[in-house]
Order: C-alpha cells, then sequence, then structure tokens
C-alpha cells in the first residue's frame, strides 16, 4: 500500500513539472511584458533596457527557472493592470469561489446520491425513467442558459431573489443575506453536476446489487431497508469518492461562466476579466493554480479508492 | 409485507432473464447481422429513437437553412425588437434581423463547430491512444503524461485562455475545441489497444509478419470503433455546450455571423431579458434540445454496440 502511494506521487511529480512548463510557455507565447511599454515616446534603448532588466534576454529555460524559483516563493508574478501581486489578488477572491464550490458540491450529491440509489432500485420502471431524464436534462442544459431563465423567473417576475453579486450593496450582508444570494448560482452549478453523477451513481449502484453478498444479504432476510442502505450503501461510497474526484476540475471551469452572469465576487469573476483585459499573469496564475488543485484531487481520489476498495489491484 | 413484496419482485427479474435468453437464442438462430443486431437494440430505446428523428428534422432545417429562411439572416427587414407576429414568426432582434431566419442560420454554425471540433479531437486522440497503446514504453509514457498534464488543467479555463490569446472567430473556435477535447479519447482508445494486443487474432498477425499499418489500420482500429463512437456522441455534445458558452461570452463566433450561443448573448442586458423574451429563450432551448437528443443517440448507441450487453 505504501509502495502504491510512493509511487503514484512518484508519477504525479513529472506531471507537475510538465504543468508548469505549459503554464510558462502558455504565458510566453501570449505575449511580452514589453509590448506594454512600446509607443512613440519610448526610445529603443529604454525598451532594450528594460527587457534586460526583466531578464528577458536570456535563453527561454533560464527565464522559465527564474520564474520557477519564484513559484516556489510564493510569487506569481503581477498584474498588468492594477500592479497588484497575483497571489494578492488570488487570495482576496478564493475565499466566495470556494463557498460556491463546496456548497454546490454538496447540493448535488445530496441530490444524485439518493436520486441514483433510487434509480437503480427501480430499474426499468417509470420513476427510473424520469430520474435519467432528468439527469440528461440536468447535463444538457448550458449553465448560462439556466441561469438566465431563473433570474428570469425568480427575480424578474417573482422578484423573491438577488440576481447579482454576493451580499446586497450598502448593507454588511450576514450570513442570510449570503444565502439569499448564494441560492440561483449553487442551484445551477449542481444541476449540471448531479445529471452525469446521477448516471454513474446509478450504473455503479445496479452492478453492487449483483453481486453474491447482496443476494446472502437478501437470503438472511433481514428486509429490503437493510439490504439497500447498510449493505448495498456502503459498498457505493467507493464510486462516490470518485465522482467527487471527477468533479473538482468542472467545478473551477463551471465557476468562471457562472460567476460572470451572476457578478459573484470570486475567482472566477476575477480571471474572466483578466481574460477580457488579456492581463496573462492572472490567468495563468489562475489555471496554475486549478491545474496543481486538479492534479492533487486525482492524486487524493486514487489513493482514497485504494484505500477504500481492497479488492483493487496496484500494480 | 416488506419480504412478500422483495420475493415478487425477484421472480419477476428472473421471469424476465429466461425470457431474455430464449429470445436471444431464437434471434441467433435466424443469424441477424451485426448492423441488424445493432439497429434492434437501439430502437428499444424509444427517447432515441425521438431525438434521431429530431436531429434529423433540426440538421435538416439547418442544412437547408438559405432555402427555409424567409428572410436573409444579415439583412434588417422589420421594426427594432419587434414581437413575433405573422410576419415574423419569432420577432425581430434589437437591430431589425429577423430571429426565426438567424436561429436557422445560427443552428448551422453551431452544428459545424461541434461536428468539426468532435472530428479533429477524434482524430487527434486516436493517433495518440493508438501510438501509446501499441508501442508501450517510452512513447506511452510521454503521450499519458502529457495527457494527464492536458487533463489537469480545467477544460473551460484552457479553452477561455486559447480564445484570449487567438483572436476568436468561427474556424479559431473549431480548432481550439478540436485540440483540446482529445485526452478522454486518447485513454479510451490506449485503454482498449492494450486489451486487444493481447488477443490471439492480433498476436497471430504480428507472427504472420502482417505490416504495421495493417495491424494498427485493419485490425485494431475496427474493433475499437464501437467505443469511439459512443465517446464522440459525448465529445459531440460538450463541445456544443462549449461552442454556445464561449459565444454567450463574447469569445467565441462573432457577430454579424450568428450561433445559438452569441445570439443568447443580448440576453445580457436587462431590457433584452425581462422585456423580449423572444431573442434568448428560442436560441436557448435549442441548444438544450440538441444537446439532449444527441446525449439521448449516444445512450443508447452505448447499450446497442455493447457486445456484452446480451439483449
Amino acid at each position: 500500500m505504501t509502495k502504491y502511494i510512493i509511487k503514484r506521487i512518484l508519477i504525479a511529480i513529472p506531471v507537475l513539472i510538465g504543468i508548469t512548463i505549459i503554464d510558462y510557455a502558455i504565458m510566453c507565447m501570449a505575449g511580452s511584458p514589453l509590448e506594454m511599454l512600446q509607443g512613440p515616446r519610448v526610445s529603443e534603448a529604454a525598451v532594450e533596457a528594460k527587457k534586460i532588466a526583466l531578464g528577458l534576454d536570456k535563453p527561454f529555460y533560464i527565464q522559465y527557472f527564474v520564474w520557477l524559483g519564484q513559484l516556489f516563493h510564493g510569487n506569481l508574478g503581477y498584474s498588468i493592470k492594477s500592479y497588484q501581486p497575483v497571489s494578492e489578488m488570488i487570495k482576496s477572491h478564493l475565499g466566495p469561489t470556494l463557498l460556491l464550490m463546496g456548497a454546490s458540491l454538496i447540493v448535488s450529491l445530496l441530490i444524485a446520491v439518493p436520486a441514483g440509489i433510487y434509480s437503480a432500485i427501480h430499474q426499468y420502471e417509470k420513476g427510473d425513467y424520469a430520474v435519467v431524464t432528468f439527469s440528461f436534462l440536468g447535463s444538457s442544459i448550458p449553465g448560462f442558459f439556466l441561469s438566465l431563465l431563473l433570474i428570469y423567473i425568480f427575480t424578474v417576475q417573482l422578484g423573491w431573489l438577488p440576481s447579482s453579486g454576493m451580499t446586497t450593496l450598502g448593507t454588511q450582508g450576514g450570513f442570510l443575506d449570503v444565502l439569499r444570494h448564494m441560492i440561483m448560482p449553487v442551484i445551477v452549478l449542481a444541476a449540471s453536476m448531479a445529471g452525469s453523477n446521477i448516471r454513474y451513481i446509478r450504473s455503479a449502484m445496479l452492478e453492487i446489487l449483483q453481486q453474491d453478498y447482496l443476494r446472502t444479504a437478501r437470503a438472511k432476510g433481514i428486509g429490503r431497508f437493510k439490504v439497500i442502505n447498510k449493505h448495498a450503501l456502503r459498498n457505493a461510497l467507493v464510486p462516490i469518492v470518485t465522482v467527487i474526484g471527477m468533479e473538482i476540475p468542472v467545478l473551477f471551469g463551471g465557476a468562471v461562466i457562472i460567476e460572470q452572469v451572476f457578478s459573484w465576487p470570486g475567482l472566477g469573476l476575477m480571471t474572466m476579466s483578466a481574460i477580457t483585459s488579456r492581463d496573462y499573469p492572472v490567468i495563468m496564475g489562475v489555471c496554475l493554480l486549478s491545474a496543481v488543485v486538479v492534479l492533487i484531487a486525482n492524486l487524493v481520489t486514487d489513493i482514497l479508492y485504494a484505500l477504500v476498495d481492497p479488492t483493487i489491484q496496484l500494480d | 409485507m416488506e419480504k412478500f413484496k422483495m420475493k415478487k419482485k425477484f421472480n419477476r427479474k428472473k421471469a424476465y432473464a429466461v425470457h431474455d435468453s430464449t429470445d436471444h437464442e431464437n434471434r441467433d438462430i435466424v443469424s441477424e447481422s451485426y448492423l441488424e443486431t445493432i439497429f434492434r437494440r437501439f430502437r428499444r430505446h424509444h427517447l432515441a429513437v425521438i431525438s434521431l428523428v429530431v436531429l434529423v428534422v433540426l440538421g435538416g432545417a439547418a442544412l437547408l437553412a438559405p432555402v427555409l429562411a424567409p428572410y436573409k439572416p444579415d439583412d434588417i427587414v422589420g421594426t427594432f425588437s419587434g414581437a413575433p407576429c405573422k410576419e415574423f414568426w419569432l420577432g425581430t432582434d434589437q437591430i431589425g434581423r429577423d430571429v426565426f431566419s438567424r436561429l436557422l442560420y445560427a443552428m448551422r454554425i453551431s452544428l459545424l463547430v461541434g461536428i468539426m471540433a468532435t472530428l479533429i479531437s477524434t482524430v487527434v486522440g486516436v493517433v495518440l491512444g493508438l501510438i501509446a497503446g501499441y508501442f508501450g514504453g517510452v512513447p506511452d509514457m510521454l503521450i499519458m503524461r502529457f495527457t494527464d498534464m492536458v487533463m489537469s488543467f480545467p477544460y473551460i479555463l484552457l479553452v477561455l485562455v486559447a480564445a484570449a490569446i487567438f483572436k476568436p472567430g468561427l474556424w479559431n473556435i473549431i480548432l481550439i475545441l478540436g485540440f483540446v477535447d482529445w485526452p478522454g479519447i486518447a485513454r479510451l482508445v490506449r485503454g482498449n489497444v492494450l486489451n486487444l494486443r493481447e488477443t490471439n487474432f492480433i498476436k497471430g498477425n504480428i507472427v504472420a509478419g502482417m505490416p504495421l499499418s495493417h495491424i494498427l489500420f485493419s485490425e485494431i482500429l475496427p474493433n475499437t470503433v464501437a467505443p469511439i463512437l459512443v465517446y464522440a456522441t459525448s465529445v459531440l455534445a460538450i463541445s456544443m455546450l462549449d461552442e454556445a458558452a464561449l459565444s454567450f461570452l463574447g469569445l467565441g463566433v462573432q457577430p454579424p455571423a450568428a450561433s445559438l450561443g452569441n445570439m443568447l448573448n443580448g440576453a445580457q442586458s436587462l431590457t433584452v431579458l425581462t422585456r423580449q423574451p423572444w431573442l434568448w429563450i428560442p436560441a436557448g432551448i435549442l441548444i438544450v434540445v440538441l444537446v439532449m437528443a444527441i446525449n439521448f443517440i449516444g445512450d443508447a448507441l452505448r447499450d446497442a454496440l455493447d457486445p456484452n450487453s446480451g439483449r
């Protein structure tokens, strides 16, 4: 077991290095900071001096190592627009995004786990068809369209929920206010995730229901409720661990668009405004951060999977 | 009562099983062709059959857009933001273009982006997967680690960054979506090739000294087409959703060309959202219907093409 964990971590290291190389290469391809300087009033010599000062005259791989060294000190560079350190900007926007992502993940699991299990137990019955059809609807509806529909219904027509921001302007906010602002973005993010999760959990559960140990449990006559909730559900936890791991990159991506629509003051909104103003250090900082998080999430999922499922082959 | 219910259920399942197996054997006697089997299995999924009809009708409408559209998509023919009426079935947009005609052309663009992006990512994924799976060793390691790296970046973020670097436009969107969405297919193909390589008929081919291109493209590839096809349908659905999202954010297909996503772009303004629903709801519904139809077909294909489904 320890051998397997060490091996997984050793495989992850070159991937991590590769991610930093890709990230840096994209940033260089996107344009050099010198372009911002160019203009009629800036002389060639000044640009040249700045080039040397920034270390841009050195070969690509040296620049990369300098950048990597800075990275280890927690320095992701500076925003072209606001001149703030990128790491500070990320830190200040991380909270709202984590809140949104965490809430959506929990809500989607609260929908998907019972629905997937219900659907598997009632396979090929009306309830099953209804759940599967809804799950397809969930994964087929674009997040932004669902957001617009919700805003149209709950904000414009009914006036129940606020459509933008995290707190009401001019107030301190408070728990209930934030909660009211969260409802719609969380529904949208959770709906798209629940769609694919329901089908995943359903098929995993179907497989479990056919296992011999469940037949034994049924044969003991302990009742349907106990069979499903004690014997089957515990084994269904294995695929649920995988589902959570798979959802992390989806959450990061989905948050960018949803935060934009609802003006949620998180990482996604910051990234989107950086993209429109071509603020590459900020964009690539966020990309790097999310790639590393995804990599770690995958690593943890694999290790947890091996811990939870003793039958998995560790070769 | 509880136990009794369960008993009944078990009996019913068993009855199904018996019925299925005899059914299956009977079919074997008449020896239907592979395609007939697939068709028979596919037909059992009613939603998928309906989806196929819907997709053919909508695809046909998109193809025939120049004939069907009552107006030219970029011509200003009516009042600004006119409500739906007899003359303009779905109203007119902010600068007086016919929404229905634009919708037909938008569907054309969105389907084109989806299909082309899927083709590109499938070809890239299949080639890399074949190389990695068949040759193993160093090429396998390099390709799979690269796949891991690309997969670590959140998909939408990568597409957005690429769209920001390259100028947004129809062909750039197709290329970006195509070159970002191949890792899934590469992994799938690699796994299948690894399994196939251990089978006797491939080993026989190698012993017989068949040329490499023959083994790869005439022996291995046809045996892994079914899962690729199923996966490609989900890629098609995802590409269409992503095109819509990108165009909605203004980074995708650029106006005046209409795509389903950029027709929704107008809904970011409050007047359009609240007072002119005909400008954004039809385009949104069309995306949902198209993507859902593709997903249903993919799901039915998965079942129909599965050699172990046994039904």
